[in-house]
Formats: C-alpha cells, sequence, structure tokens
C-alpha cells in the first residue's frame, strides 16, 4: 500500500518511477468506472475542487471536470477571461479566495511557465498543473503514457518518436521527463527552428528528417503546430511544414508495423498529421483522451482520497 | 494487511476444514436458491476472490451449469478512507454480466464490523439492480458495527477486538489456514 506523499503534480521531472507506475496503475482501475452505466463513485464526495484555466482548452477542462463529477467530488470552473483577473486581481489573491471558499484542489492552466509551482508554494491547497507556458503538461504526460502501456503492455525499451515544435511544447517536455524515467528511448524530430536549444541537457537526439527518426520506432507523437510560431518565422507555411514534416502512412513506413499514432490534440488535419492517418486504426487519439479522464480521476484519488493532514 | 507486530495464538481452521466449509456453503447455496439460473457470484478483493473461485467450481460439480463470476473491488467505496495511514490502491472491478434481476451472492473472507459488506452493496448497487444479495463468509468473527449479517458462514470464531484473524489461500499465500493472531500492541 503506497500513496503519493505529495501535495501537488505539477511536473514529472520531479515526480519518480514508482509513483508514475501507482498513477497508471491506479488509472487502470479508474478507466473501468467510466465504462459503466452510471459513472459515479462516492469516493470524494463533498470535496471541492477549482478548475481556474487562464488559456482556452477543450480536452483538459473537459477531461478534468468529469473526471471530478465521477468522483462525487463538486467542481467549479472559472475561465481566465471572465473573472476577475481582468479586473486587475493577482493569481494569489484569486486563489486565496477561492481556498476560503472550502476549495481543497486548485487545477490551473496558466500562459506563464512556473505559474504552478508558484501557486502551489503560496496556497494550502492541492494543485494540479494542467499545462504552464511552455514548461510542463504533466498530466498530459501521464496519460500519454497511460495509452502507450495500454496499447503495448510495457514502456521499457520502446522508441518513441516526438515530431513538431517540441522548442515551444509543455507536451513535449513532460513526455520526455516520463518516458525516459519510464525506460523508453525518446527521439525528436522537427525543423531545427523549432528544437529546443539544448538537448544534450535532455539526453535525446534531434533529427530534422521524419524518416529517418521513425525507423523502427514504436510509436510516433504528432505536436500540434502553432500558427504563432508562423508569425514569427520560425517555419515558412503550414503548407510546407505539412508537406515535410506532416506524418503520411508514406512517411512513418519506416517504423513498426505495429506503430501507434498519438497527438495530445487538437489535431490541424492534413497539417501535423493526415486525415487518414489520424483516423486508421493504428491511431490512439482517441483511446488518449479516454486515458485523458481516467488518469486524472487517479490523481485526484491519490492526492485528495487519503489522510489530510489536520 | 498490518505491520504491526502478531503473535500466533491458534489455528482455528486447515485446508480440510476450508474445503469442507466451502463445499457445505456450496450445497447450502443450491438449498435456499431453488433456481440457480439467475444466480451469479462475486468475490470482494482480495481473499474473496478465489474463495468465491472455488466455488464457482463446486457449484458446477453439484450442478452441472457454470455460474458467472465477478470481481469487486470496494476501496472507492470505504467509509474510512480520510482515516488511514497508508492509501489503498485501487484495483479492477470485473463484473462481467448484468445485475438487474440477478441473485448475487458476495463472498468474503473474514465478516467483522460488517463496513466492507456496506461498501460491496453500495458498489453492486452502482451497477444495476440486483434480485437480491446474499453474503457467504468463511469466518464471521463478531463485532458487527452495522446492522449486516451473513446467509453462509464457513465458522463462526468469536474473536476479542485485540485479536486478527489471518485467512491465508493456496492462490495466493500458498497455504490454506486461518489462524487467530494477537495484536501485541493493543
Amino acid at each position: 500500500m503506497q500513496a503519493l506523499r505529495r501535495k501537488d503534480i505539477l511536473g514529472l521531472e520531479e515526480i519518480s518511477a514508482e509513483e508514475i507506475t501507482l498513477i497508471l496503475e491506479t488509472a487502470r482501475s479508474m478507466r473501468e468506472i467510466m465504462q459503466r452505466k452510471i459513472k459515479k463513485v462516492p469516493t470524494l464526495r463533498g470535496r471541492a475542487i477549482l478548475n481556474l484555466f487562464y488559456e482556452p482548452s477543450t480536452r483538459t477542462k473537459a477531461s478534468f471536470e468529469l473526471a471530478q463529477k465521477y468522483m462525487s467530488a463538486d467542481s467549479v470552473s472559472v475561465a481566465g477571461a471572465s473573472s476577475s483577473l481582468v479586473k486587475g486581481e493577482t493569481l494569489k489573491d484569486t486563489v486565496r479566495n477561492v481556498e476560503v471558499m472550502g476549495v481543497e484542489c486548485v487545477i490551473m492552466r496558466h500562459p506563464v511557465s512556473g505559474a504552478a509551482h508558484y501557486l502551489a508554494q503560496n496556497i494550502n491547497a492541492s494543485v494540479i498543473n494542467a499545462g504552464d507556458g511552455m514548461h510542463e503538461h504533466p498530466t498530459q504526460g501521464l496519460l500519454d503514457l497511460f495509452t502507450i502501456l495500454d496499447k503495448k503492455g510495457h514502456l521499457e525499451g520502446l522508441k518513441v518518436v516526438i515530431v513538431g515544435d517540441v522548442r515551444h511544447s509543455r507536451v513535449a517536455r513532460s513526455n520526455i521527463w516520463g518516458l525516459q524515467k519510464m525506460g523508453a528511448k525518446v527521439v525528436l524530430a522537427g525543423p531545427p527552428t523549432l528544437m529546443p536549444p539544448d538537448l544534450e541537457g535532455f539526453g535525446v537526439k534531434a533529427y530534422d528528417r521524419v524518416e529517418e527518426a521513425v525507423e523502427n520506432a514504436d510509436v510516433v507523437m504528432a505536436l500540434r503546430l502553432q500558427k504563432e510560431r508562423q508569425d514569427s518565422g520560425l517555419f515558412p507555411s503550414l503548407r510546407e511544414y505539412a508537406e515535410i514534416y506532416g506524418l503520411t502512412e508514406q512517411r512513418v513506413a519506416g517504423a513498426k508495423e505495429d506503430l501507434l499514432i498519438m497527438h495530445p490534440g487538437p489535431i490541424n488535419r492534413g497539417v501535423e498529421i493526415s486525415s487518414s492517418l489520424a483516423d486508421s486504426p493504428r491511431s490512439a487519439v482517441l483511446d488518449q483522451v479516454t486515458g485523458g479522464v481516467a488518469v486524472r480521476m487517479a490523481l485526484l484519488y491519490l492526492l485528495l482520497g487519503g489522510i489530510k493532514e489536520e | 494487511m498490518s505491520t504491526r507486530p502478531l503473535k500466533h495464538k491458534a489455528t482455528v481452521m486447515d485446508e480440510k476444514s476450508i474445503g469442507q466449509a466451502l463445499r457445505r456453503i456450496t450445497h447450502e447455496i443450491i438449498e435456499r436458491n431453488k433456481d440457480i439460473k439467475d444466480l451469479v457470484l462475486v468475490g470482494i478483493r482480495k481473499r474473496g476472490v478465489p474463495l468465491a473461485t472455488r466455488l464457482q467450481s463446486y457449484l458446477k460439480e453439484v450442478e452441472g451449469s457454470p455460474i458467472p463470476l465477478g470481481i469487486l473491488d470496494i476501496t472507492l467505496y470505504r467509509d474510512d478512507l480520510s482515516r488511514r495511514e497508508d492509501q489503498p490502491v485501487v484495483h479492477t472491478t470485473d463484473l462481467p454480466f448484468d445485475l438487474n434481476n440477478k441473485h448475487v451472492v458476495v463472498v468474503d473472507d473474514v465478516l467483522y464490523t460488517g463496513r466492507t459488506i456496506r461498501a460491496a452493496m453500495d458498489a453492486l448497487i452502482d451497477h444495476g439492480r440486483p434480485a437480491s444479495i446474499q453474503l457467504a463468509v468463511l469466518i464471521d468473527r463478531g463485532h458487527r458495527e452495522l446492522p449486516i449479517r451473513a446467509d453462509y458462514v464457513g465458522k463462526n470464531v468469536p474473536t476479542s477486538r485485540s485479536e486478527q484473524v489471518e485467512v491465508k489461500v493456496q492462490e495466493i499465500d500458498q497455504d490454506d489456514r486461518v489462524d487467530i493472531m494477537e495484536d501485541l500492541t493493543e
């Protein structure tokens, strides 16, 4: 019997492999609940959770809200744009105000890297980072690990290729930390302008040709291409990106036959990944989303379901 | 279950008596349920599961037809989660049948306060509406804190609160026995 002896989930950099294993195992049990007709367990009955999203989100937000409801918790969602943040209230004040209303856990997505750590240090409630700037998106990393583990049966020794704008991607960062901790080999591919400057620190190799990177790969993960990066001149056009780096059946032909195709969403069809590949039997994109709810349920249980220090 | 120091006091069941008790319970189940076609067995993790599996095979020996078996993990329905020092790991629940209108025989190793069975009933009812829920336990050690009783009992073992009943089953512990242990810290 183990526990997640921490207050917050801020990033996969500081979480151990044992903790990741516990989270993934718990998520498996949680997924079963989602398959029932009555998707409800009473475990977090009466516990209050705040979802604070300063950036738009479909998947992550809905996923967290449903996870909370499936566990019988009470949740409140505040979108940054429609809150008093617009009137100039600080982050710390916002959350402290809500905390004294009885909220025990805050799920936050924020455009500034490190915001989640800052928040965690300044409030008593548990904090789950739903994405902070370009830093980390730990729940996405965990659900990706969960999906791969579910489909492949193991993580150790797998070759996982991450393709796209790694430089600006918090999803990539969390995945690199998580995959390496669990013994997988990570390789990157994408335009050199969209690769992080210090890769040796991460212990991963970057290719500028996807075809080379995916040789014998078990998993390929396409990252979303953000149009804003085009405006800053980091790549010439969506069409050119799609032609050189977009995943298609042809481009990933050198990978293993049971290659798993993944994407954190939202997909730009025909840009990062072709429609036919995204909808093919090898695509785990929808399983990622289901796994996302299960993983978030697991985290809520592990953070809030046990003993609370008074 | 516990990492506190325990001293062995007595062995109340061995492999032979466990087998006899389960076979007797098998016959009692058949006797009480005229029509076993709507009967299902649900074992409560952890040790209720191998016991339920054995009942399933004994029932098949006697009646010929296989009775469906499910596995229930009640961790998420416990009433004591916030009081525990360690946090129980949640294992999967697998009920591969529709519970509606079925007669469910819940199987567990030890019946004590009754809280586990309360949680099990809540969990089952979240899955559907059984026609009835019956309870089969290997050991009833008394000290009920809720109005819960077993329909089928392997052995009644009066105990004191400072004692612990340890059930070992071949499938998990490589041995079949039931021991009374004294908790030395009480």
